[in-house]
């Protein structure tokens, strides 16, 4: 059975092995990164694809930022989503709240032109604010069923079976589209975009909505890290010849 | 008044919902205010007995059949309707995946905003929160404004501390008004069959592989030296995505949060999200050919070198121990 | 932190430890130095610079006779390393353009001895199973062609010295200082101690004008962007053994390159936007996600080149399945004349540079390097290399990023031989410049001089001289060039013709031992009367030419010392490095005070006897001598000299009185149907009629005097630099000799007739290589028109069997060969031989 899936992104920094802030502590200091879609989201673009290979129907991708945003929204598509839409910002932070908002102003705009959803995806949470919170959110708007932190889903006689890790082992659940389902990385292992593909998405269009901005109520104040307690490294030497020294960490630490 | 949302297994408060009790009631006694916790799904009446050494006044229940699964938006409208029935001004659970689960749900259906992660509060008008992003490996200054205050607490961001003094809890059983709607999403648990493994979460050993243990082949010698030492292997992202090993080998802030003894990273340069998940080691070794990798930086002890190389050695060297053990016990009665 | 910190001492401190420092310190070694130390901020094997992200493939021929040099000599070592693969290597032209570009390469390739071929799209196809032959028409297949394991180059070579006892090698140490005194280097500083060291060798890549800035030296080099994506799986891969099997494809007229590596297919491209960095904002290794030279993609500049790739790999790279793995920023080092920069720093003794060096020439660069700072002679000729080369304004910002950006999309491209750059011109103009701009003049840069090449005001000329002007009607051969140029040619051997030399380097040298410093530093007998000039060489030690330049012998103890813009920073240090360290004889650069006008022609003596007293008559001022004259209002230094073969003099005056000078020799010039003359004509045609050799295409460290012809019939009995060496080239017969020849027939198979540049292969008359007894291959030197002797004119190296004159040969240009013949062997001019012009 065809289904119309979305996907929502994010536009994160591809960070490396330590953050540096902005002088105004608002930011982090991007100048020498990347940016990426969340790795949970990427596995929920995967996913999407592999729907529609499988189902048939159609696959929507979604992102509330600024404008270099598109370019997530393009990798989406170079994946093999469809169609992208953009909630375009002016770079500045959304809260929850209002990027719920957003999203369901969007999809509700969507609606009223004949395109719904049986499917809304996100990630489990975004890889840099981690609200854990804005698929809840968008699920309790338009009242939806929504599962968070799924690692597994089959899609099958307008159903969802989804499956989540726990500490102890697994959940399953079952519900009727349409959902919002947030997933987590180790839903499936995403592909690489394809030449033709970057090629496709590159000349696509890009559906921009500008979203009314609301005060969510969580206000980020400033950012600032972690202090890093002073820390000592005992080097245990080079290469081959630190079988004996080792062996002593296992003994002096009860492991052997 | 303050309500904490506590999980428990089987009457026993997990040890984050200790901590939440151990924050909410800072928060209760710096506000001035009662606290009460709430307690969803079996045998929650016995954790009445813990609560005394957190001040709590009184322990809700709720009393219907319905709740004894998990089912997400049902226990979130069940904790609504207490916050709303006891004035309730902040209501603080753990950042678990249910505990952020049914508090993202009970933010959605309040309409409220929720501080996830939190590691301070400080109450006011407006509450001054500090909350982890990126995993923990950055923190941000928010206020948190709404009539109601939601909050998730990092795990480990205090130590749950019992009071000395107990206090008499008193158990309230309630009646949520629930609807049939709330129970579109229920979680069925599915127990596994014991593969025998030791599980990457609970093992004492974690060795964890990066890039440079140079291929998927490459995880001999660490599959070897975990079953020396009777651990588990571990790896980074760089790994799963380059298809090495599967996702559930995963250590990090997408993957596995693991908390071993000793955590071996062999050829991890340690990104920020790599180092969340293995940050509540007790003890790090990093092998590495860089000594300014960030891994060696936060290391305990560290090896400068080729991951084979290394290990190689290192495995030879504990057979060698070993079997020299065995040999004097086999030795001995001869002797 | 490192394991062990660094010793106390050195002899040489190598900073940087990527494919370049590796090499210098096993070369150092090789030639005997001992406490060598290796130094780098990152760890190894890969700390983190261009080495580390490097394509690592190497195709073998440039254009440049020392870029190739080093890189043949590079593949030898890697060969010898055992890390080098040969795949083979295909130029492909989608372009006619670029087929002929193709010509013109292979042309090089036989000059610098590689064999290759020219093949047809078919076979192409067969070569390179997955490459779309429909949309290309033809290829240059250099079999030879391979890629390296540079990072395992770099730990052998390292390794080897350290097994001789030679090298202390400490990474994860930064540098942050280096101590100089008495303009030398003495001390080297880092995070984990101080290293005092005779020598420091900066080979710390893009990151090198840092390091030199903490001794207070330059090295202009721009780190650039080059990017790179590597795909997979390619499924036709999935079953060839080892790196790669199949040759190596550069797109040239899409700038972009693809290339096996295991099962990905790497795709490169220079074809982007010039993308800038600064060598103080390239992230520190921990903020950055893989290196500090390995930058985020951005996708959007990588777009065009996509598509590029697509056409022409659409079978590997048009499969869905086959994705992009991995995408960079690499960072590179670019310099404003795209050649490296190597050898001692002129604002700093004992500081060497070796930086801006690829892959493909990083080991034969070291070898150089290393011979060069040990006894003082490579043996491969390093001078366009060489980092003295660079004018104060060449190292500013504003010119490294100008021409770095301009020469990024030259990477690939079909530059013209005498194509001028575009970027931060008009830095330096004579005191005749809005004159010569009335006068139409079309500019070619020199050291960052404007000189006119040709004055569009002459074309009335080519009326007069109809086609003895030897007009090019071939586009390329006619490109940066005007049949004009040979019109003042022929007004000046008719009149009088005026050339603007104010781009001279001027230096004077003097003090109490200036006449026995001048005897050390030069060919020729330099006690001579005051009032001479002379025209000598400067050796190297092993007896290369080091220089060639004109001498004024002004006072007792005073010598002015004239030489090419183009040659003047590295002659100044050669001068510099060798002045006695008590200061006894003084060295100052003038080049900025003195404005020079060239008056030659047989009307040149009539001219200057009408605005002047002095006696300017053969007797009254005999050539090769100097004085100083009134000229009208203006007092001159005139020099009777000529590097075109006429009777005149060069005239110095003090710069602000340029104009002034100008102006009187203009108008005493009109009776006389003056004309403006062009370096078109003083570099090329002028001096090639006349035989007289320049330096960088004849003269060079590779050739010594008897070979070019240069030496004379008695040595002085003083010592000077390179005697020695100089006396044993004499007492042998030469392995080749300089030689003028003529094309005997100039017409191509089209029809067109076809003019040489210069560095074509000479070969038998049959077609064959020529070389001599050293392994040098012939080519063409310098190549241009004669328009007084009616031919095309070329000189070459020939070994004694074919430099007899009336030897038939023939040169290859653009795929074709033209009959030529030897007219001259030796200095004996072809146009007025006795040079009774110039001495009229």
């Amino acid at each position: 059975m065809p289904m119309n899936v979305l996907v929502c992104v994010k536009r994160v920094p591809a960070t490396a092995g330590q953050i540096t802030l902005t002088p105004d502590a608002q930011e982090i200091d991007t100048r020498y990164l990347g940016f990426t879609i969340s790795p949970h989201e990427e596995c929920a673009v995967e996913e999407a694809v592999r729907m529609i290979e499988t189902h048939g129907g159609s696959s929507t991708v979604l992102t509330l930022g600024p404008e270099a945003a598109v370019d997530q929204l393009r990798d989406a598509m170079a994946l093999g989503i469809e169609r992208a839409i953009l909630l375009e910002t002016d770079g500045r932070e959304w809260d929850p709240v209002a990027t719920a908002a957003a999203i369901v102003e969007a999809i509700e705009a969507e609606r009223a032109a004949g395109r719904s959803y049986d499917l809304v995806m996100f990630g489990n949470e975004s890889a840099d604010s981690a609200g854990y919170q804005v698929g809840v959110r968008v699920a309790g708007t338009l009242d939806l069923p929504c599962v968070t932190g799924i690692k597994a889903i089959e899609i099958d006689q307008g159903r969802a079976a989804v499956r989540r890790q726990t500490e102890s082992g697994w959940e399953t659940a079952e519900v009727a589209l349409p959902a919002v389902l947030t997933v987590k990385e180790g839903l499936n292992l995403p592909r690489y975009p394809s030449l033709p593909g970057r090629l496709k998405a590159k000349k696509k269009e890009i559906e921009r909505i500008t979203p009314h901005w609301q005060d969510g109520g969580l206000e980020k104040i400033r950012l600032k890290l972690p202090v890093q307690a002073e820390h000592k490294v005992e080097i245990l030497g080079k290469n081959g010849d630190v079988g004996a020294e080792m062996v002593e960490v296992f003994q002096r630490l009860r492991l052997l | 008044m303050i309500l904490a949302f506590i999980e428990q297994v089987d009457g026993a408060p997990t040890l984050l919902s200790l901590e939440v009790l151990t924050m909410a009631a800072r928060l209760a006694r710096n506000m001035d205010v009662p606290l009460d916790a709430v307690a969803i799904g079996p045998n929650g009446a016995a954790a009445r007995g813990i609560l005394t050494s957190y001040r709590v006044g009184t322990l809700h229940l709720a009393d219907d059949l319905r709740l004894a699964a998990y089912a997400p938006a049902a226990w979130a409208h069940t904790i609504a309707e207490l916050a709303d029935r006891i004035n309730a001004k902040v209501v603080i659970g753990t950042a678990s995946d249910r505990g952020g689960e049914v508090m993202a749900h009970l933010a959605a259906r309040m309409t409220l905003p929720l501080a996830a992660n939190c590691t301070e509060i400080v109450p006011g008008d407006a509450f001054i929160v500090t909350r982890q992003r990126w995993g923990g490996s950055l923190l941000e200054e928010a206020h948190l404004k709404g009539r109601v205050k939601l909050l998730t607490l990092a795990p480990h961001a205090l130590t749950a501390e019992a009071s000395p003094n107990r206090t008499e809890v008193a158990t309230q059983t309630f009646a949520p008004v629930l609807d049939d709607k709330d129970f579109r999403v229920r979680l069925i648990p599915q127990v596994e069959a014991d593969s025998g493994k030791i599980s990457l979460a609970q093992a004492r050993v974690v060795i964890g592989g990066g890039r440079g243990v140079g291929s998927a082949e490459g995880f001999a010698t660490l599959e070897e030296l975990a079953d020396l030492l009777g651990g588990a292997v571990g790896c980074s992202r760089v790994v799963t995505s380059l298809g090495w090993r599967p996702h559930a080998d995963q250590v990090g802030q997408t993957g596995t949060r693991i908390a071993p003894d000793l955590y071996i990273a062999c050829g991890i340069s340690g990104a920020i999200q790599h180092m969340v998940g293995c940050r509540a080691a007790k003890h790090i070794l990093a092998i590495n050919t860089d000594p300014t990798a960030p891994i060696v930086k936060q290391a305990d002890y560290a090896v400068i070198g080729d991951v084979q190389k290394v290990l190689s050695a290192v495995n030879a060297e504990i057979r060698r121990a070993k079997s020299g053990h065995e040999r004097m016990v086999t030795e001995a009665p001869a002797g | 932190m490192s394991v062990s910190g660094p010793p106390a001492q050195a002899r040489v401190v190598v900073i940087g430890a990527g494919i370049v420092g590796n090499s210098m310190a096993y070369h150092l070694a090789q030639q005997g130095w001992r406490e060598i130390v290796l130094i780098d901020k990152g760890a190894l094997p890969n700390p983190g610079g261009s080495t580390g992200h490097a394509s690592n493939f190497i195709f073998l021929t440039d254009h440049s006779k020392e870029m190739t040099l080093f890189t043949l000599d590079s593949v030898r070592q890697y060969k010898a390393l055992g890390v080098f693969t040969q795949s083979g290597g295909i130029e492909v032209a989608r372009t006619a353009e670029r087929v002929e570009e193709l010509k013109r390469r292979m042309a090089s390739s036989k000059a610098w001895g590689i064999d290759a071929e020219l093949v047809s799209p078919a076979e192409v196809k067969r070569l390179v199973p997955y490459i779309n032959e429909d949309i290309i028409l033809g290829g240059f297949s250099t079999p030879a062609i391979g890629t390296v394991d540079s990072l395992r180059a770099g730990t052998l070579m390292r390794e080897k010295a350290q097994a001789m006892g030679a090298l202390t090698v400490v990474p994860s140490t930064e540098v942050v200082g280096i101590d100089v005194e008495n303009g030398r280097v003495r001390r080297v500083r880092t995070d984990q101690g101080d290293i005092e060291a005779e020598a420091v060798v900066i080979s710390s890549g893009i990151w090198s004008p840092r390091i030199a800035r903490m001794a207070g030296a330059s090295i202009p080099l721009s780190p650039a962007v080059h990017q790179m994506i590597s795909v997979g799986p390619v499924p036709l891969f999935a079953d060839t053994v080892g790196e790669i099997k199949y040759p190596i494809i550069r797109d040239m007229d899409t700038n972009g390159y693809e290339r096996q590596h295991g099962g990905d297919l790497e795709v490169g491209s220079y074809d982007h936007r010039p993308i800038l960095w600064e060598p103080d904002e390239i992230p520190a290794i921990g903020q950055s996600k893989l290196s500090p030279t390995e930058l985020p993609f951005t996708k959007e500049d990588f777009d065009e080149s996509l598509e590029h790739a697509l056409e022409l790999i659409p079978d590997i790279l048009g499969d869905p399945s086959v994705g992009i793995r991995h995408a960079i920023n690499g960072l590179l080092s670019l310099t404003p004349d795209g050649l490296p920069l190597l050898g001692e720093t002129p604002e700093v003794k004992g500081l060497w540079s070796v930086a801006a060096v690829w892959i493909k020439e990083a080991p034969g660069i070291a070898r150089c390097v290393a011979e060069w700072m040990t006894s003082g002679v490579p043996e491969i000729d390093p001078s366009g290399s060489d980092i003295a080369r660079f004018y104060d304004h060449q190292k500013t910002r504003a010119h490294i990023r100008g021409r770095s950006a301009e020469g990024f999309n030259k990477t690939y491209g079909i530059v013209h031989p005498r194509e001028q750059w575009e970027s931060n011109r008009r830095v330096r103009v004579s005191p005749f410049y809005e004159r010569e701009k009335a006068l139409a003049a079309v500019f070619f840069e020199t050291a960052g001089w404007e000189r006119p090449n040709w004055y569009e005001s002459n074309k009335p000329l080519l009326a007069e001289y109809g086609d003895r002007v030897m007009p090019r009607r071939y586009e390329w051969d006619a490109r940066w060039w005007s049949p004009i140029i040979n019109a003042e040619h022929l007004a000046m051997r008719d009149r009088v013709g005026m050339v603007d030399l104010s781009a001279f380097a001027v230096f004077d040298i003097a003090g109490t031992c200036a006449l026995d410093y001048m005897q050390k530093m030069c060919v020729v007998q330099m006690n001579l009367p005051v009032g001479r000039v002379i025209y000598t060489s400067l050796l190297n030690p092993a007896g290369g030419i080091k220089a060639d330049l004109t001498v004024m012998r002004l006072g007792t103890n005073h010598f002015r010392v004239v030489t090419g813009g183009a040659d003047g920073m590295r002659d100044r240090k050669w001068f510099a490095d060798h002045l006695p360290e008590d200061e006894a004889v003084q060295l100052t650069d003038l080049t900025s005070s003195w404005a020079t006008i060239g008056v030659w022609g047989p009307r040149a003596r009539d001219l200057l006897q009408s605005i002047t007293d002095a006696d300017v008559s053969n007797e009254g001022f005999p050539f090769g001598t100097c004085r100083f004259i009134d000229l009208g209002s203006v007092r001159a230094l005139a020099s009777r000299i000529s590097y075109v073969g006429e009777l005149g003099w060069e005239v110095y005056v003090p710069f602000e009185q340029g104009a002034r000078l100008w102006d009187a020799i203009w108008d005493a010039g009109q009776p006389h149907h003056i004309a403006p003359v062009g370096i078109g004509v003083y570099g090329t045609t002028g001096r090639l009629e006349k035989c007289y050799r320049a330096y960088g295409n004849e003269l060079e460290q590779e050739f010594n005097l008897v070979e070019t012809g240069l030496a004379r019939p008695q040595v002085k009995p003083q010592d000077f630099i390179g005697k020695e060496a100089y006396l044993k080239q004499r007492a042998e017969p030469p392995a080749v000799t300089l030689c003028t020849l003529t094309v005997d027939d100039n017409t191509s198979r089209s029809g067109f007739k076809r003019f040489m540049m210069g560095r074509e292969p000479v070969l038998s008359a049959q077609g064959k290589r020529i070389v001599d007894r050293h392994g040098r291959g012939s080519y063409v030197t310098s190549a241009g028109s004669g328009p007084s002797v009616g031919k095309t004119i070329l000189m070459t190296f020939l070994p004694p069997e074919q430099a007899k004159v009336g030897t038939r040969l023939a040169v290859e240009y653009f795929g074709e060969q033209y009959p030529v013949t030897v007219a001259v062997v030796g200095p004996t001019p072809l146009f007025d031989p006795q040079n009774a012009r110039v001495r009229s």
